[in-house]
């Protein structure tokens, strides 16, 4: 069990998530309005987004659409009829006095995630839900001493919030879960998940407790847009509540801010007063209703999920569990590392891929779309060492070339002349002249030093330039000195 | 069921609509006569009946997935009783 | 020539392709018709160098061979239509300048046929009345009096500012929206036509809302053949509202032969409500005569939830306003009333922009949706609702259509009913019923009561079977002959 210790003894940190992840679209949810992030002011708005007198929400086919795929990929039940209900707050981001949610009948129903830790232990998150909303414009308060001002641009967004349940334990757990979200989206591509354009955040409710006891009272940190400020937010919060509660305090229900200056989560007094969102069913909407037909066509288009890729990758490729889970954390890594894989050695691909590739990635800050290397061409390496056109370490360098010029592999080896000898006369006659020029060391050998040989090895090897087949000059080399 | 000068404060709070306090009891009379007035339904047996989504019975139409409006920040901030720079601006909003 | 303002659509439709008269010639009539109209405030904005400049257009339409069904025809627009560029208010102080960048989808399809706006009536505030009492821009006054009355008569509501235009033969005809009656109580109060069709038939876009499940726009008209016309300019599917049907609009002119012989028209008993005026009864059984007459079967037929249509009424429509009022905050058009931070700037500029009733209606709406309250109002208010869908849908099958009276009175005089808003309520007892089922129904003018105020009868039919409602209409009207008109006292 994961438990902290407080000044009185253990506890347990109980967190939920709610995850809004923007739909990937065009247009908004309910308007013809675009999306893309970081436009000029209010660029982006329609009379629908505005909240204007008369104006009307038609809904978008592709966010639901979307909202269905993702919820296949939690292994969610898909509700054939659900409802899209009005939330009602006043608020200057809130262009129509009302969010449109889905309150009791969300699109999307129970499933669940499946979370790996760092010491391999496998756990499943539930899932309560994902339902289909819109998101609110953004408020700026440093632009004018004693106003905001107002953006509407991502009013009407179309975000689908995916509500966990109370089922983790740590910030290590928290992280994970979000992290997996964030590679099933992205695999679906219903998603873009750039937590720090927004694309993907989380509200993060934590509650503490004694091992064994029921649940405490749980606080509600808001839009929490990093997964370090996830994992802070926890770990601050976690221990004011013990903190307070060790006091002989209580914790109040609230919701509060994760201040990313300070590491602190705070109270948001602005949003404290009485909630009473008086949801009712939008009466300028029907309830929406999917054809069986479509759900199942759906279902039949999703691409291979990361848990399925991973045991596969396990199954198929003969990978360790930790070699296929950092294969499959993104489609891209691992839809790359198959093409190299594809009839060669498996082991040997995901070695390349995982340490040479990987390994330069994350040293010039690029990303496997932006690789120098194809893997047609990181594919043909791996055939020139099996091939023994190069040695495993002259491969090294070919690489090294490839990835500053993005040529192929073969044409490095022809221009550079890096072609192993593998023809035994000129090895021989390289080995000759070692020979003949160390006469002691040859008698060392003979004497029983055979360690020796490895010596002589190097020189052939270095006079060869390296392109020496190792394994050609040391049976050359033993034939003539030993005459074995 | 009958509202109470609390009750009354209250939902003027939610919908955002200041009441002088020696508003409270008219307005309290008003909404209770509506409300004595809508009690009727409780004679009303409803069970195994479905509330009414839409008189229209038909399904949610859906919409393509394109960019077709928008583009017009001076129309959308044009009414604004004030508005700088294509932003509208509005009382400070404290967090 | 009699003066131009006072034909009707038909006559005018057809004056101009005979080349009688000049669309410009028609509007300028009406135009001075609105100008001598003032006194019964039925307009808040006047447009009449935009009515002329859309004349002008339609005249040369005309001339170069396109003639819309609407071509060069003046009307008045009610100030619930955003109309682009020209102020809009919804009779609201909270709407204060505001002037859409955008028009509402059924005065664009009007424009397109080539109608002429004259300007923009006034109405109860956001539609929430029946005696345009509520308007922030003053009451309008109805063109009728009784003889010898010195007092001032309400023209109906909400749409009162449509009726006493039309009434007044200052516009040819106008538009209105019906939420519970509110285009044929204020039609029946005024002695002229109004036709709420059937809800999904005209487009909800651009029209400022009340009741978002109730709202239907229609024709306000001097007869049933302006109403037949007008409506199918009005209709159609429209993509931007989601509740539009994708339906094909019949031309509804072609209903108007008057001929009932063989169809059954339904009576329901439980509209003789307690203390109904003896002359509303005695015109609904002369209605029922009528058909008769003319060949159609009268049959009793059964309600029974008609007395719980009210309260539905005024659960449902309040809690659809208190949500879609809520923009209405002072942030992005109309009224700010600046207070010392942002709670009292909305709730200044709420109190000050909203009327009375307007205010008493969002806070039933918000009450009946609070926590703890909403299954006992809002839910069992649209249970309810169902139960009256399911009472009309069962009447028709027995019926093609059904016969009431409109209101259960007469025009009133002002102020005699605003103290009580449930005495107010009662007004629309006879035409919200068929409002929460959606269903068409039209006011006739049938007759007059015993002080010489017109009285009207109502022909409701089921879901979009708009060509039987014109059928019987056309059928009464041919019948009741209705032609008093109120005496232009208005005029100096
Ligand atoms: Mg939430
Ligand atoms: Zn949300």
């Amino acid at each position: 069990m994961n438990l902290i210790e407080g000044a009185t003894g253990p506890w347990e940190i109980v967190i939920g998530l709610e995850v809004h992840a923007q739909v990937s679209s065009n247009a908004k949810l309910f308007s013809g309005a675009a999306t893309a992030f970081g436009a000029e002011p209010n660029s982006q708005v329609s009379f629908v987004d505005a909240g204007m007198p008369g104006m009307l929400p038609v809904i978008n086919a592709w966010c639901v659409e979307q909202a269905v795929r993702t919820g296949m990929g939690l292994n969610a039940e898909i509700n054939l009829r659900s409802v899209f209900d009005r939330k009602n707050y006043f608020y200057p981001d809130l262009p129509q006095g009302y969010q449109i949610s889905q309150y009791k009948q969300p699109v999307v129903g129970r499933g669940s995630v499946t979370i790996e830790l760092s010491d391999g232990t496998v756990k499943v998150i539930g899932v309560e839900r994902l339902h289909l909303e819109q998101d609110a414009g953004k408020s700026l308060h440093d632009q004018h001493p004693s106003m905001s001002y107002v953006d509407l641009n991502r009013s009407g967004v179309a975000l689908m919030e995916i509500v966990s349940d109370p089922d983790m334990r740590s910030a290590e757990e928290a992280s994970a879960y979000v992290e997996k979200l964030r590679q099933i989206v992205l695999y679906l591509g219903t998603c873009d998940a750039v937590m720090a354009e927004g694309s993907m955040r989380a509200d993060v409710n934590v509650s503490v407790r004694r091992p064994g006891e029921g649940f405490g009272t749980r606080c509600e940190i808001k839009n929490v847009n990093s997964m370090r400020f996830i994992r802070q937010a926890i770990e601050y919060e976690a221990r004011r509540q013990i903190a307070i509660i060790e006091d002989g305090g209580k914790i109040d229900q609230e919701t509060r801010l994760f201040d990313p200056n300070k590491g602190e989560t705070r109270s948001m007094r602005s949003k404290e007063e009485a909630h009473d969102y008086r949801y009712f069913p939008d009466p300028d909407l029907l309830p929406l209703e999917l054809d069986p037909a479509w759900v199942e066509g759906i279902r039949a288009s999703l691409p291979e999920l990361p848990d399925a890729k991973k045991a596969r990758f396990v199954a198929e490729y003969g990978l360790s569990d930790y070699d296929a889970r950092t294969l499959v954390s993104d489609r891209a890594s691992a839809d790359y590392y198959e093409a190299v894989a594809k009839g060669r050695d498996a082991k040997l691909a995901c070695n390349w891929v995982t340490t040479d590739l990987f390994g330069h990635l994350n040293k010039d800050g690029k990303t496997i779309g932006d690789s120098p290397v194809s893997a047609a061409q990181l594919g043909q390496l791996i055939d020139r060492i099996v091939d023994r056109t190069i040695s495993g370490r002259l491969a090294k360098e070919v690489f090294e070339l490839m990835w500053e010029t993005g040529r192929d592999p073969d044409a490095i080896i022809e221009e550079k002349g890096l072609k192993q000898v593998t023809d035994t006369g000129a090895i021989a006659a390289v080995v000759d002249r070692v020979i003949a020029e160390n006469p002691d060391k040859v008698a060392e050998v003979q004497g029983g030093k055979e360690k020796l040989l490895g010596w002589f090895t190097g020189q052939v090897m270095k006079l060869s330039g390296g392109k020496a087949n190792p394994q050609a000059v040391n049976d050359i080399l033993r034939a003539k000195i030993l005459g074995g | 069921m009958s509202l109470d000068r609390d009750t009354v404060r209250r939902v003027a709070k939610l919908a955002r609509i200041s009441v002088n306090e020696d508003r409270l009891d008219d307005l309290g009379h008003d909404l209770n006569r509506i409300l004595g007035f809508v009690e009727h339904l409780d004679e009303v047996d409803v069970s195994g009946v479905q509330p009414m989504t839409s008189v229209a019975s038909q399904t949610l139409r859906w919409r393509e997935d394109r960019v077709t409006d928008g583009g017009y920040p001076e129309k959308v901030t044009g009414n604004a009783p004030a508005a700088d720079h294509d932003f509208f601006a509005v009382p400070r909003v404290v967090e | 020539m009699t003066d131009l303002n006072e034909l009707t659509l038909a006559q005018a439709r057809d004056g101009l392709a005979r080349g009688d008269f000049t669309s410009v010639e028609l509007t300028a009539a009406c135009i001075a018709a609105v100008e001598a109209a003032r006194p019964l405030n039925a307009f808040i904005t006047e447009t009449p160098e935009k009515a002329l400049a859309m004349a002008k257009a339609s005249d040369e339409r005309r001339a170069s061979g396109t003639v819309g069904l609407m071509e060069g025809l003046p009307l008045g627009i009610k100030d619930l239509f955003c109309t682009e560029g020209v102020l809009t208010t919804a009779a609201s102080h909270i709407l204060d300048g505001f002037h859409p960048p955008y028009e509402s989808s059924v005065t664009t399809r009007l424009w397109s046929e080539g109608a002429v706006m004259l300007g923009k009536l006034n109405m109860d505030e956001f539609a929430m009345g029946s005696s345009n009492e509520t308007s922030y821009y003053g009451n309008v006054v109805n063109p009728w009096v009784p003889e010898g009355d010195n007092r001032r008569y309400v023209p109906g509501g909400s749409s009162g500012g449509s009726a006493a235009a039309v009434a007044a033969r200052a516009v040819l005809a106008a538009t209105g929206t019906d939420t519970g009656g509110s285009i044929r109580q204020p039609a029946a109060f005024a002695g002229i036509v109004g036709a709420k069709p059937t809800y999904g038939r005209c487009s909800r876009f651009g029209i400022v809302a009340f009741a978002s499940s109730l709202d239907q726009a229609g024709p306000m008209t001097r007869d049933v053949r302006d109403a037949a016309i007008m409506l199918r300019a009005m209709a159609g599917f429209d993509p931007k509202d989601s509740t539009s049907v994708d339906m094909a609009v019949p031309d509804f002119e072609t209903a108007l032969d008057g001929d009932v012989r063989g169809l059954k028209i339904g009576v329901p008993a439980e509209y003789r409500v307690d203390g109904m005026p003896a002359e509303i009864e005695r015109l609904w059984h002369q209605g029922e005569a009528w058909l008769k007459d003319a060949g159609a079967e009268i049959v009793p037929i059964s309600l029974p939830h008609t007395k719980y249509a009210l309260p539905t009424y005024y659960i449902v429509a309040p809690a659809e306003a208190s949500s879609n009022l809520a923009r209405y905050d002072g942030m992005r058009y109309g009224l700010r009333v600046p207070g010392k931070d942002l709670v009292e700037t909305y709730e200044g500029t709420r109190a000050a922009g909203f009327g009375a009733e307007v205010q008493r209606r969002i806070m039933i709406g918000t009450y009946v949706l609070s926590a703890g309250y909403y299954d006992a109002y809002y839910l069992k208010a649209q249970k309810v609702r169902t139960l009256i869908l399911r009472d009309f849908q069962q009447a028709f099958q027995g019926v093609d259509a059904i016969l009431t009276p409109t209101a259960p009175s007469a025009a009133f005089a002002f102020g005699e009913k605003s103290g009580d808003p449930v005495a107010m309520y009662l007004n629309d007892v006879f035409t919200v019923p068929a409002s929460l089922a959606g269903l068409p129904g039209m006011s006739v003018p049938a007759g007059l009561s015993a002080t010489g105020m017109p009285m009207g009868l109502q022909v409701l039919a089921p879901a979009f079977d708009e060509m039987t409602m014109f059928r019987v209409g056309a059928a009464l009207e041919r019948a009741a002959g209705f032609d008093a008109r109120p005496a232009k006292w208005w005029v100096s």
